[in-house]
């Protein structure tokens, strides 16, 4: 078994908050973070992609596939967006780094789970500093 | 299943050395890492929090809480210290980046045993890693 990551970048406009819960509350959860005009990331997404090498090509997957499928389901709907406006689901999901990782899984993997290989992990940066890593 | 990891950046000094081994045996296992004055490193931590996204608040952790847990019970102790004469812990044991990992496991993990890996980068180029468990 050998595992393949494919790197990518959007940058894009956020602030998390739950409407079930009061403005002081959503301060005490998420700090500055919940300022409802919302702040930017550049954030870094990072597909694992698991699977045997085929014995022809020599390849998990083609990292030309994996580069268009990540385009198309992530990067393209992500890229210069406010999340919570534009982006379905986060007007309903808080975009917090953890859900956010979530839904590019759920993006992802009826693209990439084919042909003996499955999705194996989405890392997302949101800053350097912090990082999610989701498993389905 | 979903982790979440915050990198920690913290300075210090060290010597590797034990009195279990001659100066010549010391000098030729640990190199330059030796040198009798000691010499210093800008380390950086990472430390992981596993668990289910809790559905009230979007997170598997409160990255405020960890971020003062973390400063409480590692970088308050190594920030700017000497590891070899202010922690105790390193009065006998050698410094190597092994054995400050398992040190700031225990710290980090006697109160918050839902951290499940730390990985620790001496310099850009050497880092450990250690899974405590399965996230």
């Amino acid at each position: 078994m050998v595992s393949i990551t494919r790197k990518a970048e959007f940058s894009a406009s956020h602030f998390c908050s739950n409407p079930q819960l009061s403005p002081e509350e959503n301060r005490a959860l998420y700090g500055k973070s919940a300022g409802p005009n919302g702040h930017g990331h550049n954030y870094v997404v990072e597909v694992t992609v698991r699977g045997e090498v085929d014995p022809v090509h020599g390849m998990v997957m083609d990292l030309k596939e994996l580069k268009a499928v990540l385009e198309r389901e992530v990067i393209e709907p992500f890229d210069h967006r406010f999340l919570n406006r534009e982006v379905p689901p986060f007007d309903r999901v808080t975009p917090t780094p953890e859900n956010i990782a979530r839904e590019i899984w759920r993006r992802l993997s009826p693209h990439l789970n084919q042909n003996g290989r499955r999705l194996y992990s989405v890392r997302l940066y949101e800053t350097p500093d912090l990082y999610v890593e989701h498993y389905g | 299943m979903t982790c979440l990891t915050r990198r920690y950046p913290f300075s210090a000094s060290h010597r590797l050395h034990t009195d279990r081994l001659s100066a010549a045996d010391n000098a030729r296992l640990f190199g330059k890492c030796n040198n009798p004055y000691g010499h210093g490193h800008n380390y950086c931590l990472e430390v992981t929090v596993g668990g289910e996204i809790d559905p009230r608040t979007g997170m598997v952790v409160s990255p405020a809480a960890l971020d003062a847990h973390v400063r409480r019970t590692v970088l308050e102790r190594l920030d700017h210290s000497n590891l070899n004469t202010d922690l105790p812990e390193f009065a006998t044991l050698v410094p190597t980046t092994e054995n400050l990992g398992l040190e700031i496991g225990r710290w980090l993990r006697r109160d918050w045993p839902q951290i499940c890996r730390i990985r620790l980068e001496e310099t850009g180029s050497n880092s450990i890693e250690i899974e405590f468990h399965e996230p």
